[in-house]
């Protein structure tokens, strides 16, 4: 008895869009107690897919052909107070951002009592001892308290638990997950990813489980549709798929997913290091005032790194444990309460006010965000000669410096005369590795910069990075929340927890034999591979070929 | 040739965004209009208004020539109000220039340097903005004696701390942008940071809130000169209004048109401000369709 | 605690902005053209010097400036706004006389214009794009950019001298002499019409910010979350997009407090209403600047117990205030 089956659904977007349709004659199954996983880049159509199941898209983007069926019924034609009983009764959802998806100002066991209430189930009281027993089992820490919790008492983690609680309350046969472990951390997604499976097994569920991470298909996934631009590529059993994909795109991809294994080791620095930073400590102070305490967060708490020229440092860790901020002080974005840096040998910190700007340009970073990293009032010719210029180079070197650049970096010359707004992501963050190159530097800081993009392009950029920091003898100290993507490019990693460099050293050594306990349960958290893990397996193969 | 494409491109969308909202092309021709009459109002009306041209409480029509009537020494209502315009438009403009004088540079310097700038300067801006403005306008108003820039003056005062509020929110979250760090970075001054990477983001909002500054300028210079406060020397509408408040009973016209005449030019700039926000933050303005 | 914390830390705030007034009126007083005295005594350049002298040493004009500060902080702590010559009384005790009328008629429209905006920028939220809410958005359109003392003579002119429906002036019917319930019917009669033009002004600017404000907050994700919980209309649009979209609107009529007594003073003036604000406009005719700043003064105070009262409010509404202080 299948849950639901989607037939032949096409889904039109409103005019002004970049295509007509989101979805095109789209047809998949989700039979019960199955993990249906449907897995895309952005723009795939994957979210547009799961809201129509929901009855849940915006206004002006509307289904035009096919169905949606649930037993007797296709929810396509179903009036809208119809589909409001079938909602959180017979199908349930989850959603991608736990800190805005539940409202700020009620109380955690009012919003899923609120579930029953909806649907007109249980008294008053029944609603909250069910309430109670729901935060139980999804592992709420202590239950008494966090049913009277506001949201944002809560971590990303917790909130997404009190969301599957929701989800869960009337016990419906489907639940959609639209990318419900993105936005959290790689221990907390393994632990969220746990729960779902477990749960789901419990209940008996159906899952419609929709990502952009092969390693998260692998892990939680039984049958995986592939889309691509609105249309379903590819379709099987994960084990199958992943291991043996057959459609080139659903190859191209997988092959462009970093593995959970160190690229092969690279001869690097034998001169000393360019940059050292030793005891470094910065702590951040906010509020506070005559009748408030101020809150005082110790974001980077005595770490030691070096590096030399053309090598390139991971550093690790998961939100919060101050990998940015540690960033930030090296090139100079913040200051830091203590510790000293060394450039070249001279002391990086006590440059000050304009002789700090004249040094400016020997430490670049690259940004995360494609989006907010380039004026969008600024021609590209202007982001990638404003620096130089201002350092004293000649305007018309500085253009001619930024042709060859934009060239090096894989974009056309035509790209000068344009704003950053007609590029896509993974090109705006191509022109941000050109702007931090125009100035020439010695040590390149690589913030979470491929970790906006999608598979495919971060592959690209990830060589980009690898390739210039050879060409141009950069040290480059790469940010990363992603194990492997740091696995790819680094020689050697740092492991921060807390503000604290728990483990640092070789990347084999630290993948391959991890001393501290926190290396080993991020490794372990990471999804997708294990020895059995088809991906490992596609992996394998693809080395033997 | 690729630059001077794209920023006519950028013209006709804003021109685009902007006719899409009727409102808004009302409100502009309206503005035309008030423009007009004011610059032409000495070739309609050679004669001062303040001369009396027709016995008094004349009401409208009923001489030709005096389609508005005439007050109650018997100067021409028609006179006013094309002088009314001048007055009203250059109050209008030239306090909420002084205001963006004003308020520009203190949100900036909050927004930009933060810290204990910002607390220093924020105080700064709330103590103004809790003092009653209107009151603090007559009060300054009073206290200066009435002219055109003790006028000015006093609107600017008032007015300004939204400009900080808005200038200061738009500096501080620019200011953590990535784009704007990637400029520290390059070794770029303060200054060139502040002029050419955030100030230029900020213009939308802030030419929003300056067309509605406008409108607000031109009510608080009526409600002044209604109470007796406006410069003795020149014809407002808000003095028409506050001169024949005691006769409204006997003669209607005299307070009536003068107060359509604010109405329909501080309407005419709000709709220009809505036409402007859809124009020029048009991912906002969708939202409210 | 935190709560006793937080009121105290916005009560201490309060005070700190009515001594810095207090001491921005100093120095107005001391900006006026012409001599301090004559200033004070209202009668610019035509008083007598004797008399003249005599206040200067009654108010310690001849003092150095720090010492006058003093002495007149120290005065408005102790409620002693100084006195007025014009009408021969203390301005303090002319103000007390005139609040109550003002804080009936403010209060009055700030209540009506809050309930009434928020319930029709709610309902143009609701029916956005259709008729109700064109009306609506036109109606506060207009009356947003209509002068407020205008709309008060229109007032009159249409329900009190064409429909003879409310009296136009004052702040009950003279003479009369009800007492009881008559006199409160009487006044409420005489309120109608001036708290109607002061709210109406606010009402629209209420009105449009909630529309904007509901607008906005039904496109957040936890409304997306309540709907997919199955939750009919009604308690989405109650619980969880009017909740949070109030909060934006709470804090803009604490901001707008100041307005709504800037306001008083006109709809005050046209409808010969006894409060603070036709007090001074009195004071204005009569130059009578003592009593101008003491209003002045009172005004700004008013102003600040409202925001207190908005941050009173706030922590009524907003569960993050209390919580995290």
């Amino acid at each position: 008895m299948t849950v639901v089956s989607v037939e032949n659904l096409a889904v039109a977007l409103p005019s002004g869009a970049d295509r007509k349709l989101a979805v095109e004659d789209i047809s998949f199954r989700l039979e019960p107690g199955e993990v249906l996983c449907v897995v895309g880049e952005s723009g795939s159509g994957k979210s547009v897919t799961a809201n129509a199941v929901m009855g849940l898209l915006p206004k002006e983007v509307r289904p035009v052909a096919g169905c949606i069926r649930m037993g007797e019924r296709d929810l396509l034609t179903l009036s809208e107070t119809e589909m409001q009983s079938l909602r959180g009764s017979e199908a349930a959802m989850i959603f991608q951002e736990p800190m805005t998806a539940l409202n700020p100002l009620m109380r955690i066991g009012d919003q899923i009592a609120e579930v029953f209430e909806a649907h007109k189930a249980l008294s008053r009281r029944e609603r909250q001892a069910k309430a109670l027993d729901l935060i139980r089992e999804v592992g709420l820490p202590d239950p008494e308290k966090a049913i009277r919790a506001y949201p944002f008492e809560l971590s990303g983690g917790q909130r997404q638990r009190a969301m599957i609680a929701m989800a869960l309350a009337l016990e419906p046969k489907l639940l959609i997950a639209d990318e419900p472990t993105t936005a959290l951390d790689v221990t907390t997604q393994a632990q969220i990813l746990d729960l779902i499976r477990d749960l789901q097994q419990r209940h008996g569920m159906a899952v419609l489980f929709i990502t952009h991470d092969f390693g998260v298909v692998a892990e939680i996934g039984d049958r995986v549709v592939v889309m691509r631009e609105g249309l379903v590529v590819e379709e099987g059993l994960v084990d199958t798929v992943l291991s043996d994909p057959q459609h080139d795109y659903t190859k191209r991809l997988i092959a462009a997913v970093p593995p959970l294994s160190p690229s092969p080791a690279r001869y690097h620095g034998e001169e000393g290091p360019i940059l050292s930073v030793s005891a470094l400590s910065k702590t951040f102070r906010s509020g506070g005032g005559l009748f408030s305490k101020a809150r005082v967060v110790p974001a980077v708490k005595d770490v030691t790194f070096e590096i030399a020229r053309g090598e390139t440092l991971g550093i690790v860790g998961e939100s919060g444990s101050g990998k940015s901020t540690a960033g930030r002080c090296v090139v100079r974005l913040l200051e830091p309460d203590a510790g000293q840096i060394t450039l070249q040998g001279e002391d990086w910190r006590a440059a000050q006010g304009a002789a700090l700007r004249r040094q400016r340009k020997r430490v670049q970073m690259i940004f995360q965000d494609p989006f907010a990293s380039l004026n969008p009032r600024t021609k590209v010719s202007s982001i990638l000669t404003e620096g130089p210029v201002a350092n004293g180079v000649p305007r018309a070197k500085a253009l001619a410096r930024a042709r060859e650049l934009l060239s090096l970096v894989g974009l056309d010359e035509s790209a000068m005369g344009r704003f950053p707004h007609e590029f896509s992501g993974g090109q705006r963050q191509r022109i941000g590795i050109a702007r931090a190159l125009a100035m020439d530097p010695e040590v390149l800081v690589a913030d979470e910069a491929v970790s906006a993009l999608d598979v495919s392009v971060q592959a690209q950029v990830l060589d980009l990075l690898a390739d210039i920091r050879d060409r141009f003898r950069l040290a480059l100290i790469f940010i990363t929340h992603d194990l492997c993507v740091a696995a790819q490019i680094c020689d050697r990693i740092a492991v921060m927890r807390e503000g604290a460099i728990v483990e640092m050293g070789n990347t084999a050594d630290v993948f391959g034999n991890p001393q501290h306990d926190y290396t080993q349960s991020l490794l372990a958290a990471v999804p997708g591979w294990g020895e059995s893990s088809p991906l490992t397996r596609w992996r394998r193969k693809l080395a033997e070929a | 040739m690729t630059s001077i494409s794209n920023k006519a491109t950028g013209a006709r969308d804003f021109w685009r965004r902007y006719t899409r909202n009727r409102g808004a092309i009302i409100g502009l021709a309206l503005v035309w209009i008030v423009i007009i009459v004011a610059l032409i109002a000495p070739l309609l009306y050679p004669q001062s208004p303040w001369r009396m041209v027709q016995r008094p409480f004349m009401p409208p029509f009923a001489v030709d020539g005096f389609w508005f009537g005439t007050d109650t020494l018997g100067r021409d209502i028609g006179a006013g109000l094309a002088y009314g315009a001048r007055v009203s438009l250059l109050i209008g403009l030239v306090s909420t220039f002084v205001a963006l004088l004003i308020g520009i540079p203190i949100g900036a310097a909050a927004g930009y340097f933060g810290g204990r700038w910002d607390d220093a300067l924020m105080r700064f801006t709330e103590f103004f903005q809790t003092i009653p403005s209107f009151a603090l306008a007559i009060v300054l108003v009073a206290i200066l004696e009435p002219s055109l820039s003790s006028i000015v003056l006093a609107i600017a005062l008032v007015a300004w701390p939204p400009v900080a509020r808005l200038v200061r929110g738009e500096f501080l979250s620019l200011r953590s942008r990535e784009y704007v760090q990637a400029a520290v970075l390059t070794g770029q001054s303060s200054l060139a940071i502040i002029f050419k990477q955030i100030l230029p983001n900020t213009l939308s909002p802030v030419i929003v809130l300056a067309s509605l500054m406008v409108a607000t300028a031109i009510l608080l210079e009526s409600s002044l000169s209604f109470l007796g406060l406006g410069d003795p020397n020149v014809m407002s509408w808000g003095y028409m209004i506050g001169a024949a408040r005691t006769v409204l009973r006997q003669a209607w016209w005299m307070s009536v048109f003068p107060g359509v005449a604010i109405l329909l030019t501080v309407l005419a700039l709000n709709l220009i401000g809505e036409g402007l926000n859809d124009a020029l933050n048009p991912r906002l303005a969708r939202k409210g369709r | 605690m935190a709560i006793a914390g937080y009121i105290l830390a916005r009560v201490f705030k309060a005070i700190l902005v009515l001594i810095a007034i207090a001491v921005l009126n100093f120095v107005l007083i001391h900006a006026a053209p012409g001599d301090p005295a004559a200033v004070m005594a209202g009668e610019a350049g035509a008083a007598d010097e004797i008399f003249l002298q005599q206040l200067k040493e009654k108010f310690g004009l001849d003092q150095p400036y720090h010492v006058q500060l003093w002495n007149y902080l120290a005065g408005v702590l102790q409620l002693d706004l100084g006195f007025s010559y014009r009408q021969e009384m203390p301005v303090a005790q002319l103000i007390m006389d005139r609040l109550p009328a003002t804080l009936l008629l403010t209060g009055t429209a700030f209540v009506v214009s809050i309930l009434l905006g928020v319930m029709l920028g709610a309902l143009a939220a609701v029916r956005v794009g259709r008729w109700a809410d064109s009306a609506i958005t036109t109606l506060a359109l207009l009356f947003y950019a209509t002068p407020l003392f205008w709309i008060a003579l229109m007032a009159i002119l249409l329900f009190s001298v064409q429909l003879e429906w409310l009296p136009a002036y004052g702040i009950e019917t003279i003479g009369a002499n009800y007492t009881g319930w008559a006199q409160a019917m009487d006044v409420a009669q005489h309120l109608v019409l001036p708290a109607a033009t002061l709210g109406l002004f606010f009402m629209a600017v209420y009105a449009r910010m909630t529309r904007a404000s509901m607008l906005e907050t039904a496109g957040q994700d936890f409304v997306k979350t309540a709907k997919a919980k199955g939750l009919g209309e009604g308690p989405i649009l109650r619980r969880h997009i009017l909740r949070n979209a109030i909060l934006p609107v709470v804090t803009l009529a604490g901001l707008q407090a100041g307005q709504i007594v800037g306001g008083a003073i006109l709809t005050e003036t046209v409808f010969a209403w006894p409060g603070i604000g036709r007090l001074m406009f009195d004071a204005l005719l009569q130059r009578d600047y003592n009593l101008l700043l003491g209003v002045f003064l009172v005004s700004s105070a008013l102003v600040l117990f409202f925001n207190l009262v908005t941050d009173l409010l706030y922590l009524v509404v907003d569960p993050r205030i209390t919580l995290t202080q």
